[in-house]
């Protein structure tokens, strides 16, 4: 019994700090905007695809504490998320630059679109054609052409 | 003992399933009527079979049989019982067990209740359906055996990951598996009308209930795991584009891009080629979500270096499926040619629209979860792909059918005119200005996203609630029309609370997310500080004492104007067996807000850490997704598929006193 509460008393102690602590906080509230907005922008890089705001583990810690540093040392935003890639690797930014193959992943969508969109525009084209065509087969051609002229084109 | 029993019914069921797949299908091809009857039977005992199989595994689980490998690792005598029944299949084995008894159940449901399918389509498609259990089962008998026993059973089990020991979690993955299986039908469908090389309006209207009724567990899935991921990760995200929930949002998507193409095939016989894809396209992604969740291939290719043999059968099952299917639609879309003709204006374009825009953001979603996947094998780059870049990709696809959804809901079919469905909305246009206009008023140098969410929200509700008033027609009088409005078909209502749900849901995303307070402090005991409108108090912290769990529960007063709003027990706890701790965040729910209230460590110079959110809106993302759910119980439950079931019936009778004398 007193062996399990001495266990449970260690568990306790080694429980791992909740996201973002209260001594973590900078004084300037901008700056510290500013801190939770690039959290958001890194990883975890030990964890399961959580951004070092959310996670509870010891090194997204100590990369919020030095992303802080950085921050009131003067840097800019993109002067951090810079020196976080060379410490951690591309691997710490959760938004993929568009260097090089990433081009493709930010492509993609907008590609993907615009082809639906050319292929959908020229079976709506054909359908409607199919509507005049049928309708023009089923009428005498003085009909069809009263037809065109009512529509108007 | 059962549990044996389990494990060969386990087996018998693999055989009987090689015999659903293969004798009626070959029946089906040659006209034997006796060989396709065979499909009925097969379909019930397949069923009975895996329902005892998993019985047997739930006994284990419940019982604490620890001569069973997947108790010893996922089970713990001290667990509560829901936990030990939800252990079941809170695991790999079990959930592939889990899989294979729902696809069952819905190809024992076609036997059962698909009389009225011509019997060629019901022997293929159940004889599809065979296929698709034939290879889970074997995949689970020859590398997921959930039955396999241990030398020397241990005194006690290693537990159960105390994240899932919760009842949102509990019911989550079953939900998930109900959508996932479900659109197994849609796929099966498909495939069987390729092979015979026939699709129509009939073929869609069978085929609309049971992706409606995927999609409608998919969304109770896909709800409760996000509401479990607010409540219980101990910030009150809901969403994180995790790959886990990406497997299960693609098929989402995909599936309500088929609920919109099937009606179009159904009423106007077109995009029929379309709707196949689609359908088989939506059970590829069924197939790669259930494998991604267990097998955690996403998270890392190593997953494959550990376990080959599971990821090649994997990999060969996709294969088949997908493969073969699109094989069969290469050779056989041609033939299935459009009869409707619909002018550029049109609900069939805007229904078009829909699919693309839904269709391209499922394939969003898809490049952004595997990219790194791809990334790392092509171009060895080790890399991430997070929150941050969905939140820029996807969003722009679901603005665009936030805006153009009230009009597509409201153009007839074949021809409309743009003008006069924008002037029906007109009201509903002002409405969403005016409140687009008031948020940015009253909220003072905050984001654009809470008054643009506002809009697009009220855009879609007002929309929703037009399209119904207008389906009561015109020039009655208002009492009439009211009249007229409450007996609406349950699809029209169905439509208006999916449509509804939606307005409801951007509106409680972009709430949430704009209008958040966040407050992160050391708090002392007894000293109150401010968040918001509200005066909150750490009155005591305690230790508590759990059924599986010590906690360190917190009691905090939250007061506006000096009145009790609520009184809160955030905690925290350790579980010993699984030697983890959770944040059990405390909340105030609110039609307008939550009070979402944490507890941290104690500091050194004393006090604890707190965490205060005040979350607006938030609860209107789960509401959205119950009506939304609702509209499909609704749509699923209108007439028309019944008197289409009659329709049938009285058909084949007639048939058959026809073609009597004759023979």
């Amino acid at each position: 019994m007193l062996r399990a509460l001495a266990l449970i008393l260690a568990l306790l102690a080694a429980l791992p700090a909740l996201a973002v602590q209260p001594d973590e906080v900078l004084d300037d509230p901008a700056l510290e905007a500013r801190a939770r907005a690039l959290s958001q922008e890194l990883r975890c890089v030990v964890c399961r695809g959580e951004n070092i705001d959310e996670s509870n583990a010891g090194i997204a810690r100590d990369i919020r504490l030095l992303l802080r540093e950085r921050l009131k040392a003067g840097d800019s935003d993109q002067q951090v998320l810079d020196f976080m890639v060379e410490r951690y690797g591309e691997y710490v930014l959760m938004r993929p630059t568009a260097k090089g193959a990433n081009l493709l992943l930010w492509i993609a969508g907008p590609v993907m679109l615009l082809l639906a969109l050319f292929l959908a525009f020229g079976y709506i084209r054909a359908r409607s054609r199919a509507s005049e065509r049928e309708a023009a087969a089923a009428l005498s051609p003085e009909e069809a052409k009263r037809l065109e002229e009512l529509l108007g084109d | 003992m059962f549990v044996e029993l389990g494990h060969f019914a386990l087996i018998l069921a693999l055989a009987v399933a090689l015999v659903q797949a293969s004798i009626p299908l070959i029946g089906a091809q040659k006209g034997w009527r006796n060989w396709m009857a065979v499909a009925e039977p097969a379909a019930s005992a397949q069923f009975l079979l895996l329902a005892l199989s998993f019985a047997a595994l739930t006994y284990a689980f419940v019982t604490s049989d620890f001569s069973l490998r997947l108790v010893v690792l996922n089970s713990h005598t001290a667990k509560p019982m829901l936990y030990k029944i939800a252990g079941t299949w809170g695991n790999h084995e079990g959930s592939m067990l889990l899989w294979v008894l729902i696809l069952s159940a819905f190809g024992a449901a076609v036997a059962w209740f698909g009389r009225d399918l011509p019997a060629g389509l019901r022997a293929r498609v159940l004889s599809v359906q065979a296929m698709i259990g034939a290879a889970f089962l074997g995949f689970i008998i020859f590398t997921s055996n959930p039955f396999l026993r241990v030398a020397d059973p241990p005194f006690n089990g290693q537990g159960l990951n105390p994240l899932l020991q919760d009842p949102g979690l509990a019911f989550h993955p079953p939900f998930l598996y109900l959508g996932y299986v479900g659109l197994s039908m849609a796929y099966s469908f498909a495939v069987a009308a390729l092979i015979e090389g026939r699709v129509d309006a009939a073929w869609a209207r069978w085929v609309r209930p049971w992706t409606l009724a995927a999609w409608l567990f998919l969304t109770i899935g896909i709800a409760l795991g996000s509401w479990w991921a607010y409540y219980e990760l101990g910030w009150g995200g809901f969403w994180f584009w995790d790959p886990v929930e990406n497997a299960s949002f693609m098929p989402w998507l995909v599936a309500t891009a088929l609920l919109h193409s099937a009606i179009v095939v159904e009423k106007r016989e077109v995009l029929k080629a379309w709707t196949i894809l689609l359908a088989i396209i939506a059970f590829g992604f069924s197939l790669s979500g259930t494998f991604i969740v267990r097998s955690g291939v996403l998270t890392s290719v190593h997953a494959f270096a550990t376990d080959p043999a599971r990821g090649l059968y994997v990999l060969a099952i996709f294969a088949f499926f997908m493969g073969g299917a699109l094989t069969l639609f290469a050779a056989r879309a041609g033939a299935m040619e459009a009869r409707g003709v619909f002018a550029p204006v049109s609900r069939e374009s805007a229904l078009l629209l829909n699919n693309i825009l839904l269709a391209v953001a499922a394939f969003v979603v898809f490049v952004g979860t595997i990219w790194p996947l791809v990334a790392e094998m092509a171009f060895g780059r080790k890399l991430s792909v997070g929150a941050p870049f969905f939140n820029i990709a996807f969003p722009p696809f679901m603005i665009a059918i936030a805006i153009l959804l009230p009009i597509g809901a409201l153009l007839p079919w074949k021809r409309g005119q743009l003008g006069r469905v924008l002037y029906k909305l007109r009201g509903a246009l002002a409405l969403a200005i005016a409140f687009a206009l008031l948020a940015y008023a009253v909220q003072t140098g905050r984001s654009n996203l809470g008054p643009i969410g506002l809009a697009l929200g009220t855009w879609v509700l007002a929309g929703t609630a037009t399209d119904l008033w207008q389906r009561t027609g015109r020039g009655a009088g208002i009492a009439n029309r009211l009249k007229r409005f409450l007996r609406l078909p349950r699809a029209d209502w169905g439509r208006g609370f999916a449509h509804g749900g939606l307005g409801i849901v951007i509106i409680g995303i972009t709430g949430l997310l704009a209008w958040q307070i966040e407050d992160i402090r050391v708090a002392r005991e007894g000293e109150p500080f401010i968040v918001g409108d509200y005066e909150i108090t750490l009155d005591e912290v305690r230790k508590v004492q759990g059924p599986n769990y010590i906690s360190t529960m917190a009691t905090m007063t939250a007061r506006r104007d000096g009145e009790v709003v609520a009184v809160l027990h955030p905690e925290k706890r350790v579980y010993p067996v699984e030697a983890m701790p959770t944040t059990e965040a405390d909340i105030d729910n609110g039609i307008w807000r939550d009070l979402y209230l944490v507890i941290g460590d104690r500091q050194e110079g004393g006090g604890w850490a707190v965490r205060t959110y005040v979350k607006p809106f938030a609860n209107w993302i789960w509401g959205g997704a119950i009506l939304m759910a609702l509209g499909g119980l609704l749509s699923l439950s209108d007439r028309r598929y019944r008197v289409a079931a009659g329709a049938t019936r009285r058909r084949k009778r007639r048939i058959a006193a026809n073609a009597a004398p004759a023979e």
